[in-house]
């Protein structure tokens, strides 16, 4: 078991040999995180060459943001932050593609009120026949056809586990507008994937 | 309550937000409306699948650190 205060000790040294311009600190900085913030950047972002810039960029604004670090987090949480942030701007600066719209994931209604296509359950077997992999890979696919706005929202709530109120500051939408945005994308991502796993009818 | 109406709320009622009565409400229409309890359960099948697909950890390696990224990084630094 890791030594908790062992590794906060780690990182105050750290951080002491950053701020006094230690050179193997740098590298050392980039070493230990980079792989976590790269793993980071791909969930954001969707191409590789994207997330290797991003992660640059990263690094750089933490580099000149070092003094401004009071250490009061794990560093792997302020270097979480500054990933998750440059990423956010690179989405905004992309000029944006015609997408599927949202409206065509989301369940439809009878006037009644009933579902128009009614739910089943999920069979295991379905999950069972699938690789680990492969499992993985679908889900991915799916996350990967989510309108972006939507898309973005799914991935900061439920994958990065920001708070609503975070992910409403950081998108600069309304912590109402988040859970409404959430709801939809998990709605949406429930429809892709009721493709592969619904229930056969005999 | 309608299936719509249950089904646009759900984020509320699976974060245990709801209070009482309203909470209630669902709970007797999930009881006896199985394609809306089989909603309910494949809503939260996905958020973990989700969390799952992407995550790190768990069989999933975190992604090689190219050492041609950790040195352009390093230069950049150098540069200013």
């Amino acid at each position: 078991m890791p030594d908790r205060a062992a590794d906060r000790d780690d990182e105050a040294k750290l951080l002491e040999r950053l701020r006094a311009g230690d050179d193997a600190a740098y590298e050392e900085l980039v070493r230990r995180y980079g792989a976590r913030m790269l793993a980071v950047a791909q969930r954001m972002l969707r191409n590789r060459e994207d997330a290797r810039e991003i992660v640059q960029e990263a690094y750089l604004s933490a580099f000149r943001a070092i003094h401004r670090f009071a250490g009061g987090s794990r560093i792997s949480t302020w270097l979480h932050r500054i990933v998750v942030n440059a990423a956010l701007m690179r989405l905004r600066s992309r000029r944006r593609k015609p997408e599927e719209s949202i409206e065509d994931l989301l369940p439809a209604f009878l006037p009644d009120g009933h579902q128009a296509t009614p739910a089943t359950p999920w069979t295991e077997t379905a999950f069972e026949q699938m690789e680990r992999a492969e499992l993985r890979q679908t889900v991915r696919e799916a996350i990967a056809r989510l309108p972006e706005g939507y898309r973005i929202v799914l991935v900061l709530r439920d994958i990065e586990g920001f708070d609503t109120e975070e992910t409403g500051r950081m998108l600069e939408i309304t912590p109402s507008a988040v859970k409404t945005r959430l709801h939809r994308a998990r709605q949406a991502l429930r429809t892709l994937l009721d493709l592969h796993f619904r229930e056969a009818v005999a | 309550m309608t299936c719509r109406e249950l089904i646009e709320f759900l984020i509320d009622y699976d974060s245990g937000e709801l209070d009482g009565d309203v909470r209630a409400e669902f709970e007797r229409h999930l009881g006896t409306c199985p394609p809306c309890l089989a909603y309910l359960d494949t809503y939260r099948r996905t958020v973990q699948l989700g969390r799952e697909a992407l995550a790190d950890g768990d069989g999933a390696a975190l992604p090689e650190m190219p050492e041609e990224l950790v040195r352009a990084i390093l230069a950049a630094r150098a540069q200013r």
